[in-house]
C-alpha cells in the first residue's frame, strides 16, 4: 500500500468523533472530552520542541498561560477590550510564538541538562509574573468572566459541546502541520540537529535559526490551547500554569512515544483519561459504597511516577513509537554503536 | 588569483599554537593532500577552513572572497563540504534522508511552505529525492536508501558521508581520513570514486594517512608538523623531502 495512504488510514477513528456529542448527552463527558483536547493541542506542540527538535523544554506551560492570559486580558471586560474568540486564535498563536523565540534565544547555546534547567526557570517566571502584575491580572484572583466565543451568532455559553469542535477542529489542523512540517526540510534538519548538531550545521542548516522556529512553532500551538481553555473555562489564575502542568505534557509525550504523531495523540489522551475521569469516577464509585475516606485523586503524581518509571524500564520508546525512536532506544540499550566517546568528541568540537 | 588560499593562518588555543603561519593554494579541479603526522594540526586546518574555529590571524580565501567570519552554515553555502575524521552521520536517518539533508542549504522552501506543503514544495521535495537518489548511485549505494545510516558498513558508511557531502553542491571537497579503517579493495574504489568527483568538476582537499592513496590521486601534497608546514609539492618531490622523513622516522643522525 502507498505508504501515505496508509498513513493516513492510521487517522479514520477520528472521523467518527464529531459523532460523540450526538449520541453521549452527558456534559460531562464532552467536557472532558474537550479538556482533553486542550492537552492534546499542548503535547503536540511540545513534541515540536521535544520530540522533533531534541530540545527539552520544561518549562513548556509558560507558553499555555501567554496563550490563556492574552485571551483573558484581550477579550473581557478587564480592560473593556472584546477582541473576537476566532481572532484571538490566531493572535495568541503569534503572541505565543514571538514569546518562544524570546524565551528561546537565551538557550540556544545551551544543550541537555541546561537547556532544560533555564526552560524550567522560565516555566516559573511566566506565571510568577501573571500573579505578581496584580494590577492587571488580579493577582492569585485571576481574571475571570471571558467574552464567550459565538458562531454565526450563536454563543457558545456554558456547554461543552461547541468547544468539543473547537478542540477537534484545532486538532485536526494541529496534525496536519505538525506532520507536515515533519516531513520537510524543516523537519529534516530538526531531525539533523538533534542526531548530530555539528555535522547539521555543516549541512548548510542554520541551526540558530531551525531551533528558534521549533520554539515558535511549539508555542504557537499552547497559544492556541491557551485560547481555546480559557474561553472555556471562563477563567485563568496563576495557579493552572503551575510547574506540574509542563511535566504532566512531558509525561504524555514520554507515555505515547516522543516524536511520533499517534503516540503523542495516544499518551495525553489517556493520561487526561487517568486524571480526568479514571480517578474521579473510581472515588466517586468508591464513596458511593461508604469508602469515604479514599480519594483516588490525591494518588495521581504517584501514578504518574510509576507510570513514568514503568515506561523507562519497559518500553522506553513510549506506546506507539516513532521508528526511528525506537530503534535509538532498543539499539542503544543493547549496542553502544556511536558511542558516548564521540559525543564528548563532538561537544568538544561545537564549543 | 587562487581557487582557494590560505594566507599566513594562525591558530592558538591559550599557550598552544595548534597551526603556525600556515600559506599554500589550491588550484580549481585538483586533488591535493595534507599529510603529517598525528597531532601535526590537519583536522585543525579542516575546522578552520569550514567556520568551527575561527583564525587567531590570517585570511582564508574560496574564488577571491574571504571566509573568514562566516558560521560554518554560510561556508557550506558558499561551496566548501566535508567529510569527518570520526564519521558523523544522521546516525538513526535513511542513507536517502541523510543525504537530502545536505541539499538544505539549495533548497528554497521557507517555514510557510514546510507547513502548509504547497504545490512549490511537494515538487521541490521530490526533485531533491530524485537527486539524492543520483547521488546514492554516484558513490555505489543505491540498494542502502531505506536503510538506516548506521546499519551500513563502515565502508559505506564513509561513501554514505561523501554522497552527504556532495548534496551540498560543493565546489571543493575536504575529505576528513576517507580511508581509514578500509580494506584494500575498499581503498582503490575509494581511489576511483575521489576521481570521479574531480571529473565532475569538484577540487578535492584530503587529509590522508595511507601513502598509497596520497601518491596515487593528489598532484600535491603539503605537509604538517607541530602546525607548520615543513614541505609543499608533488608527492615524489614531498616523499624523498629530509624534513618529512625526519618528522615522521625522526633524525637520521639520532636513530641508531
Amino acid at each position: 500500500m502507498n505508504p501515505a495512504v496508509r498513513r493516513s488510514l492510521r487517522f479514520v477513528p477520528l472521523l467518527l468523533l464529531p459523532l460523540v456529542p450526538l449520541v453521549d448527552h452527558n456534559n460531562s463527558h464532552i467536557d472532558f472530552l474537550a479538556n482533553a483536547g486542550a492537552f492534546i493541542l499542548l503535547a503536540l506542540g511540545l513534541n515540536i520542541v521535544v520530540g522533533f527538535a531534541g530540545l527539552l523544554d520544561l518549562g513548556y506551560a509558560a507558553f499555555f498561560a501567554i496563550g490563556s492570559y492574552s485571551y483573558a486580558m484581550l477579550a473581557s471586560q478587564q480592560f473593556g477590550i472584546h477582541v473576537p474568540f476566532w481572532v484571538m486564535l490566531f493572535a495568541a498563536s503569534g503572541i505565543a510564538a514571538i514569546f518562544g523565540i524570546l524565551l528561546g534565544a537565551p538557550t540556544l547555546r545551551l544543550r541537555g541538562d541546561y537547556l532544560a534547567i533555564v526552560t524550567l526557570g522560565f516555566g516559573e517566571i511566566v506565571p510568577q509574573t501573571f500573579l505578581n502584575l496584580s494590577q492587571y491580572t488580579n493577582g492569585p484572583n485571576g481574571i475571570s468572566s471571558l467574552d464567550s466565543p459565538s458562531l454565526f451568532g450563536h454563543r457558545f455559553g456554558f456547554s461543552a459541546t461547541p468547544y468539543f469542535y473547537v478542540m477537534l477542529g484545532l486538532i485536526v489542523i494541529g496534525v496536519l502541520l505538525a506532520s507536515n512540517l515533519q516531513n520537510s526540510r524543516l523537519g529534516r534538519a530538526w531531525m539533523a540537529i538533534r542526531e548530530d548538531e555539528l555535522a547539521a550545521r555543516h549541512m548548510g542548516i542554520n541551526t540558530t535559526a531551525a531551533k528558534l522556529s521549533a520554539f515558535a512553532l511549539g508555542a504557537s500551538f499552547s497559544g492556541l490551547a491557551g485560547v481555546a481553555y480559557a474561553a472555556k473555562l471562563d477563567l485563568v489564575s496563576p495557579d493552572q500554569f503551575q510547574f506540574n502542568v509542563s511535566v504532566l505534557v512531558l509525561s504524555m509525550l514520554v507515555l505515547g512515544g516522543m516524536g511520533n504523531i499517534p503516540g503523542v495523540i495516544v499518551g495525553s489522551f489517556a493520561l487526561s483519561f487517568i486524571n480526568s475521569f479514571l480517578l474521579p469516577q473510581s472515588t466517586n464509585l468508591v464513596h458511593s459504597i461508604g469508602l469515604t475516606w479514599i480519594d483516588f485523586t490525591d494518588y495521581r503524581f504517584m501514578l504518574y511516577g510509576v507510570i513514568l518509571v514503568a515506561m523507562m524500564l519497559f518500553r522506553p520508546e513510549g506506546l506507539i513509537p516513532s521508528r526511528q525512536r525506537r530503534a535509538e532506544l532498543r539499539e542503544a540499550l543493547t549496542d553502544p554503536g556511536i558511542s558516548a566517546q564521540e559525543q564528548t568528541e563532538y561537544e568538544g568540537a561545537a564549543r | 588569483m587562487s581557487f582557494f588560499k590560505l594566507t599566513n593562518v594562525r591558530k592558538t588555543f591559550g599557550g598552544l599554537v595548534a597551526v603556525n603561519d600556515l600559506s599554500f593554494a589550491i588550484e580549481a579541479g585538483s586533488i591535493v593532500a595534507m599529510i603529517g603526522p598525528n597531532g601535526a594540526g590537519k583536522s585543525t586546518v579542516f575546522n578552520l577552513i569550514t567556520g568551527i574555529y575561527s583564525p587567531s590571524s590570517g585570511a582564508i580565501d574560496l574564488e577571491g572572497r574571504t571566509l573568514r567570519g562566516l558560521s560554518t552554515d554560510r561556508v557550506t553555502a558558499r561551496g566548501i563540504a566535508r567529510t569527518f575524521q570520526n564519521i558523523r552521520l544522521f546516525a538513526f536517518m535513511s542513507a536517502l534522508d541523510n543525504v537530502m539533508t545536505g541539499c538544505h542549504a539549495q533548497m528554497r522552501a521557507s517555514l510557510l511552505d514546510s507547513l502548509l506543503h504547497t504545490p512549490r514544495q511537494r515538487a521541490e521535495e521530490r526533485t531533491v529525492r530524485e537527486r539524492a537518489r543520483e547521488l546514492l548511485k554516484f558513490v555505489g549505494l543505491e540498494g542502502d536508501a531505506d536503510n538506516y545510516a548506521r546499519n551500513l558498513s563502515y565502508g559505506h558508511q564513509r561513501r554514505l558521508e561523501i554522497a552527504r557531502a556532495l548534496a551540498t553542491d560543493p565546489k571543493l571537497l575536504l575529505l576528513d581520513e576517507p580511508a581509514a579503517g578500509m580494506n584494500p579493495r575498499e581503498k582503490e574504489g575509494l581511489i576511483a570514486l575521489i576521481r570521479r568527483i574531480r571529473d565532475k568538476g569538484v577540487t578535492v582537499f584530503l587529509i590522508e594517512h595511507d601513502m598509497h592513496l596520497v601518491m596515487n590521486l593528489s598532484e600535491r601534497v603539503t605537509v604538517l608538523d607541530h602546525g607548520e608546514k615543513i614541505a609543499e609539492g608533488t608527492p615524489e618531490a614531498v616523499r624523498n623531502d629530509e624534513r618529512v622523513i625526519e618528522a615522521y622516522l625522526g633524525r637520521a643522525d639520532g636513530a641508531a
